[in-house]
């Protein structure tokens, strides 16, 4: 993968791949309970189940959306009530300045409103997009083919508390193929650009 | 795929949502084809009507402006004329894609996925052109459309929270908002197949940045899926919200033929109506044209018939149901005007209304007729015909007959109208073409997830 010579590559991972979502939903079960703790799967569709065998935590997303639909119903309801009965009273239509009923309508797509963008900026916060760095291992990946990716560990040089990890890339791709990789590689560090 | 193994009966529930045994990756292969080619001399001819009927209508709204919007056919007391019935008509039409979308989404129709893209952007194109209206309609938009905006005058005037039209800004242009971001969330796995099959080297850039790095790691995904659930759990309240919106501009003033409760559900089940008949019109030619039949198959188009004919039926009841309440009610003023709508001087539009949205359907009881592609296409033409009528009818025959029989007029739209009408289908359809021939017009991740698999283990998915 790596094109650049003039500086040493450094290494990513090591990847395996799989032809249909079962062998890999199995694998990662295996990869879960061995010694490999960063890892991640990479497919072309969400596989259902696979979040429960990688371990994976629910998704924060929603919390965020809740958060700003809330914030955006109060926003929207202390505007119209500051507009309406605050900043210049109107008399309209006979009906009262607070007219309640009457604001319901725009507090609720401005609740929509908030939360929709809000659940788009937290969704591609929480998945570290827009992802300029890390480079698609493979064009495999969006297309029929599943992925097991054993990352290397990043060992922090200054901090001497931290157990030293011996990351063999050779045994990690021995490992993916006992769990059933039909193919194994390095993958080595690169950005888009 | 729901099979019912142990009924007895072998035969699975649904036929398979995608035909001709394809794989994961003759599915990038089919729907990435069109786009890595030359745009073919179809489309060119496609593409250049549509810029000419487009500048036809460009140029009848400009000499409207230039003249003023007294060249319309609008008069006293008929003060609403074609720009509003176009707008709701088309911001009606701009409802499947959001049912499509996100309702079915969260009732698990898998069949939604063949056709949820295409669906999708026809909402935001068909937005984008109802938007068109409101802009044209104040006849100097470059001084007047800053009004639309919800902001103070400088002596701290507000806009009128309480008026419906306020309500439309907020809902339409929230519409447009979130189901923008909710089709590009769904494209972003997608422009991702695309940009790794690119071979040149411009188009491997732009589409990188369009699909922001996206990697397939199931660490996004499980982020992802979360946010598009919670984006079809928005967008359902919303596409309902919309067009009941779009209805309180009718049912919030106080004039009969408008002011009635039914308005409402009345208008949503007309607008999915009218969107599903786009939705088929435009699918019979695009599956033909770009070779997607294996995609959307002829049992995607029977279900989509089926919805047109029930919806069709609901807005047949309220037709039904409007004149039972205007007599029940008892208001002379309200029986006067329904009687008036169906049998007094418009009563051609009342009828070509009637005929094309509850009659011409009914013949999709008829599976042979649901499942054949002429008679789909012709109903779903006739359907956007009779739902275009729905808006004239509600619109002009309610105010043509005010309360004093010597403000009494009529209404005949005139050139201006016609043209500015005619040319919001040339925008629509440039949008249309540019979509199918820059962007993947089947979802293919979520295609790819509703397929019979190759799998070892059982086939849940």
């Amino acid at each position: 993968m790596s094109n650049s010579k003039s500086t040493a590559p450094i290494l990513a991972g090591v990847v395996g791949f799989f032809d249909d979502p079962s062998s890999l939903l199995d694998a990662t079960k295996k990869v879960k309970n061995s010694a490999y703790k960063e890892f991640d799967c990479f497919t072309p569709f969400p596989v259902h189940g696979l979040e429960h065998a990688q371990g994976l935590k629910r998704s924060k997303v929603p919390y965020v959306t809740g958060t700003f639909a809330f914030t955006g119903t109060t926003l929207a309801f202390l505007w119209e009530y500051s507009a309406s009965k605050v900043w210049w009273p109107h008399i309209i239509g006979g009906k009262p300045f607070n007219s309640l009923p009457a604001f319901v309508p725009i507090m609720f797509e401005f609740s929509v409103l908030l939360g929709g963008i809000s659940t788009l900026f937290a969704m591609l916060y929480f998945n570290r997009l827009p992802n300029l760095k890390k480079r698609a291992f493979d064009p495999s990946i969006t297309n029929n083919r599943f992925a097991i990716l054993i990352e290397n560990p990043v060992v922090d040089p200054h901090d001497d508390d931290e157990p030293k990890v011996h990351f063999s890339p050779e045994e990690a791709e021995t490992f993916l193929k006992s769990v059933g990789a039909k193919d194994t590689r390095k993958v080595y560090e690169e950005g888009w650009f | 795929m729901a099979t019912i193994a142990n009924s007895g009966i072998e035969k699975p529930l649904n036929e398979a949502l995608v035909t001709g045994a394809k794989t994961f990756a003759d599915v990038n292969n089919d729907v990435s084809r069109p786009l890595e080619s030359f745009p073919t001399k179809i489309w060119w001819i496609c593409f250049i009507t549509a810029m000419v009927v487009f500048s036809i209508g460009a140029g009848a709204v400009l000499d409207a402006f230039e003249k003023g919007l007294g060249v319309l056919g609008l008069n006293q007391p008929i003060g609403w004329g074609s720009y509003i019935i176009t707008f709701v008509f088309w911001v009606g039409i701009g409802h499947a894609g959001t049912l499509i979308s996100a309702i079915l989404f969260l009732f698990r129709q898998k069949w939604r996925t063949g056709i949820n893209r295409s669906a999708e952007a026809m909402t935001i194109f068909a937005v984008m052109t109802a938007l068109l209206f409101p802009v044209i309609h104040t006849g100097r938009p470059w001084l007047a459309i800053v009004w639309l905006f919800p902001y103070p005058n400088q002596r701290q005037l507000w806009v009128n929270f309480r008026s419906p039209l306020e309500w439309d800004v907020f809902a339409v242009s929230t519409y447009f908002t979130i189901s923008l971001i909710f089709w590009y969330v769904g494209l972003i796995p997608d422009l991702a197949s695309i940009r790794d099959r690119a071979k040149n080297k411009i188009r491997k850039v732009l589409l990188t940045v369009a699909s922001l790095g996206w990697r397939g790691s199931n660490k996004n995904w499980n982020n992802y899926e979360a946010a598009y659930l919670i984006f079809a759990g928005l967008s359902t309240p919303l596409v309902l919200s919309v067009h009941s919106v779009v209805s309180f501009d009718f049912a919030v003033a106080q004039l009969p033929g408008w002011h009635t409760t039914i308005f409402p559900p009345y208008f949503v089940a007309g607008a999915i109506f009218s969107g599903f008949a786009m939705v088929v019109t435009l699918l019979v030619i695009a599956r033909e044209v770009f070779g997607l039949k294996h995609y959307i198959t002829m049992d995607h188009l029977e279900k989509m018939n089926k919805i047109i004919m029930a919806t069709g039926m609901l807005v047949g009841y309220a037709y039904a149901i409007e004149f039972f309440i205007a007599w029940y009610s008892g208001s002379a003023f309200e029986s006067f005007t329904f009687v008036n709508r169906a049998f007094g001087p418009y009563w051609w539009a009342y009828w070509t209304m009637a005929v094309c949205n509850v009659f011409i359907p009914q013949i999709f009881w008829i599976r042979k007729m649901r499942r054949s592609v002429p008679v789909m296409f012709v109903v779903s033409l006739f359907v956007n015909i009779g739902m275009w009528f729905e808006r004239f009818v509600i619109t002009v025959t309610s105010l043509h007959r005010d309360f004093l029989p010597s403000s009494w007029k009529m209404y005949i739209p005139q050139l201006h109208d016609w043209l500015t009408i005619f040319g919001s289908f040339g925008f629509f359809f440039i949008w249309f073409l540019l979509f199918v021939r820059f962007l993947p017009t089947i979802a293919m991740a979520e295609v790819k997830s509703v397929m019979d698999q190759p799998q070892k283990g059982d086939a849940h998915v």
